[in-house]
């Protein structure tokens, strides 16, 4: 649920960016968000620790609050902003085409969304490849870790980082919420059918890339939102995976 | 001011609407709030609102009107499978209850999105206007939507006021109500029904996202005054009910400020002050005690020293310089200059020089602590038959607490005794 609060409450971040740099220039918003996401999974451990608030609670307080904050900022500033909530809610993959991005020169090298999230692909890609043990330590067992002198709790907030980044990468995109669904529900299917953690990041992609298709196909049957089908595609191949495992027992 | 006079003479009907209906919600939501915080799945009510708007959606499909009642039936309905499904996965699978939870929500609102986008693209002239169940609209809220808003708010509240005791034992202990013979399944059902209502309606008002805190923060800053649930409902309503007036005040006198996000606004600072200065739980207080605790520690412990290191040299007002302190029990130079100069300020020791010399009321006060310490160290080893090197740590601890009365019957229990089992004297009573 965590990754629910962080893609909510990155959005203070993003107008806050927006306010101080006076441009959606990509780099400055990821900065922004990035730092609330940290900042909320922050002020969720420091209630849930010092003031022995039970994590549901503090991680429900924390995102809402910081989520009503962006709200009423937007709404403060709309006259002068391109964002609103409904593009950070619900995304439009569609507008990915054109919105283009241009070198110095002026030519197009393509479209900004795809460019900034292949980046922010590769630079995932890299983190889990060199950081592999110790994200695999620290996550399954960290008081191992922590006795072995890896510190879980940085290895969790650079982990949350990346999550706060992908979102923030993504919201344009699809949207606040539909990020969630599309961090969650191919990783949940993938853990359904295998052990093995490698395998479950190579399965969790490939559901992730299926449902990216299909979803595609799917809102253009019904002429709906893109977001909004792959999503729903995720969604049946988790409750594909589920009957099995179910039915197997 | 005069906007405030203004606002609260109620001149306009339409005030009167949306205040009261921002009252109703927010007490209902606070009141079924207060329940899934003890239970301790606050997120449900996340959950239940993002999963809503298929129902929403299939039920304007189905019926091609936006009457809000057949809307609410809707909602109700996938709000309820929503909270099913959450369920199947967690008790069927091995995956965690909090992915369970951001699955069913997120998946759920995934296949709103695509039929409410389906239905604005359709071309049907009738649906504009459905997307106010994403964000809400208390600013707007009309006769007919206030009708059903007070009706179901009505219904929950006298449900949760009906069945108070019941729910209240299946919050806390489900293993017991199931004990004594209540039934669990059907009670349960009914308090999730009244959750999902009072979501249901609440959206309408502030949104999908925003209808979590509703449900979640007048609870948990409840939860920072009081133990007592029937009290914490009350005090989550008033907090409900306060910021439902304020965020129709403020969206009123600045027109442009959005009444949903306000009220979750206030209702957060409201919380965020509980957490940090409710009295007996909140941060601030906490530290504040600890830190006091901390100090009496130090000082009575410097106390001691003083007194021990005056017991080997016969003479307790002589003249003791800090190293010689440090060399007798250890302390950081830190907790050496602040007790020592805390200690100087309530006239416990004097300062001479570069030394220190106790004063009367510190000697009588390091006489007493370790007095304590040696009864306690007698005691232990009597009456639990403790090895004596193994009595200090413990009675290093509870010297700091025992009271004059405790003091009293252990001395009777120990038949007043002069030496401890390291063969120190006990110093007599002041």
């Amino acid at each position: 649920m965590i990754g629910d609060a962080i893609s909510h409450s990155v959005l203070p971040g993003i107008v806050i960016a927006f306010l101080l740099v006076g441009s959606l220039e990509s780099a400055w918003m990821i900065i922004g968000a990035g730092l609330l996401g940290v900042l909320t999974t922050f002020l969720i451990e420091f209630f849930h620790q010092k003031g022995k608030l039970q994590t549901d609670a503090s991680i429900g307080v924390t995102f809402t609050w910081l989520f009503a904050l962006g709200v009423i900022l937007v709404t403060y500033y709309a006259g002068n902003a391109h964002i609103d909530q409904d593009c950070i809610l619900h995304g439009e993959i569609a507008y990915v085409p054109i919105d283009l991005m241009y070198d110095d020169a002026g030519n197009a090298i393509g479209p900004k969304a795809v460019i900034v999230l292949s980046v922010v692909l590769v630079v995932i890609l890299l983190f889990i490849g060199i950081f592999y043990k110790e994200l695999f330590i620290t996550t399954f067992d960290p008081d191992f870790a922590n006795a072995i002198g890896i510190s879980s709790s940085k290895w969790h907030y650079l982990l949350m980082g990346l999550v706060s980044l992908t979102t923030v990468a993504s919201f344009e995109s699809v949207g606040a919420i539909l990020v969630v669904a599309l961090l969650i529900a191919p990783a949940s299917a993938a853990y359904l059918i295998t052990q093995d953690l490698k395998w479950m990041l190579l399965l969790s992609s490939f559901f992730g890339i299926v449902s990216s298709i299909l979803g595609y196909w799917l809102s253009y049957l019904l002429d709906g939102s893109i977001a909004g089908a792959m999503v729903t595609i995720s969604g049946v191949i988790f409750g594909i995976c589920y009957l099995v495992t179910v039915l197997k027992k | 001011m005069e906007t405030l006079i203004e606002f609260f003479s109620f001149e306009y009907p339409n005030i009167k609407y949306v205040v009261f209906g921002t009252i109703l919600l927010s007490i209902s939501s606070a009141v079924v709030g207060c329940f899934t915080f003890i239970k301790k799945k606050s997120l449900v009510g996340d959950v239940v609102s993002h999963a809503v708007l298929p129902g929403i959606c299939i039920s304007f499909l189905a019926s091609g009107s936006k009457d809000p009642f057949l809307l609410i039936i809707g909602a109700f309905v996938s709000g309820w499978i929503s909270i099913v499904v959450m369920d199947a996965i967690t008790r069927n699978t091995k995956i965690k209850e909090d992915a369970a939870t951001g699955l069913a929500l997120s998946v759920f609102f995934g296949i709103g999105i695509l039929l409410m986008t389906y239905i604005q693209h359709s071309g049907n002239a009738s649906q504009s206007g459905l997307d106010t169940f994403l964000f809400g609209k208390a600013a707007a809220l009309i006769g007919v939507d206030l009708l059903a808003f007070s009706i179901i708010a009505v219904i929950v509240l006298v449900v949760v006021f009906l069945f108070y005791k019941e729910f209240k034992l299946i919050s806390f202990d489900p293993q017991f109500a199931k004990v004594i013979g209540l039934p669990i399944r059907r009670l349960e059902i009914i308090l999730t029904s009244v959750t999902v209502l009072a979501v249901v309606t609440g959206i309408q008002a502030v949104g999908v996202v925003l209808m979590a805190a509703m449900l979640i923060t007048p609870a948990a800053a409840a939860r920072f005054w009081t133990n007592r649930l029937s009290k914490m409902l009350i005090i989550a309503s008033v907090f409900g009910a306060f910021s439902g007036i304020s965020g129709a005040f403020i969206s009123y006198s600045t027109p442009s400020m959005p009444t949903g996000p306000w009220m979750v606004m206030v209702l957060s600072i409201i919380a965020l002050f509980s957490f940090f200065f409710a009295p007996g739980k909140g941060i601030v207080i906490n530290q504040w005690r600890r830190f006091k605790i901390q100090r009496q520690l130090l000082e009575e412990n410097l106390l001691k020293t003083f007194f021990k290191i005056g017991e080997s040299n016969n003479d307790y007002f002589r003249e003791i310089e800090t190293n010689d302190i440090g060399l007798a029990r250890t302390f950081s130079t830190g907790q050496l200059t602040k007790g020592l100069r805390k200690l100087n300020a309530n006239g416990y020791v004097e300062k001479v020089g570069n030394a220190w010399r106790l004063s009367k009321e510190g000697h009588d006060k390091g006489k007493r602590i370790t007095r304590l310490h040696r009864l306690w160290e007698l005691y232990l080893t009597k009456y639990l038959r403790i090895a004596p090197d193994h009595v200090h740590e413990d009675a290093d601890t509870i010297e700091h607490v025992i009271t004059p009365e405790l003091e009293s019957r252990l001395e009777q229990l120990l038949n007043y005794p002069t030496a401890d089992p390291h063969d120190s004297t006990i110093p007599s009573r002041n």
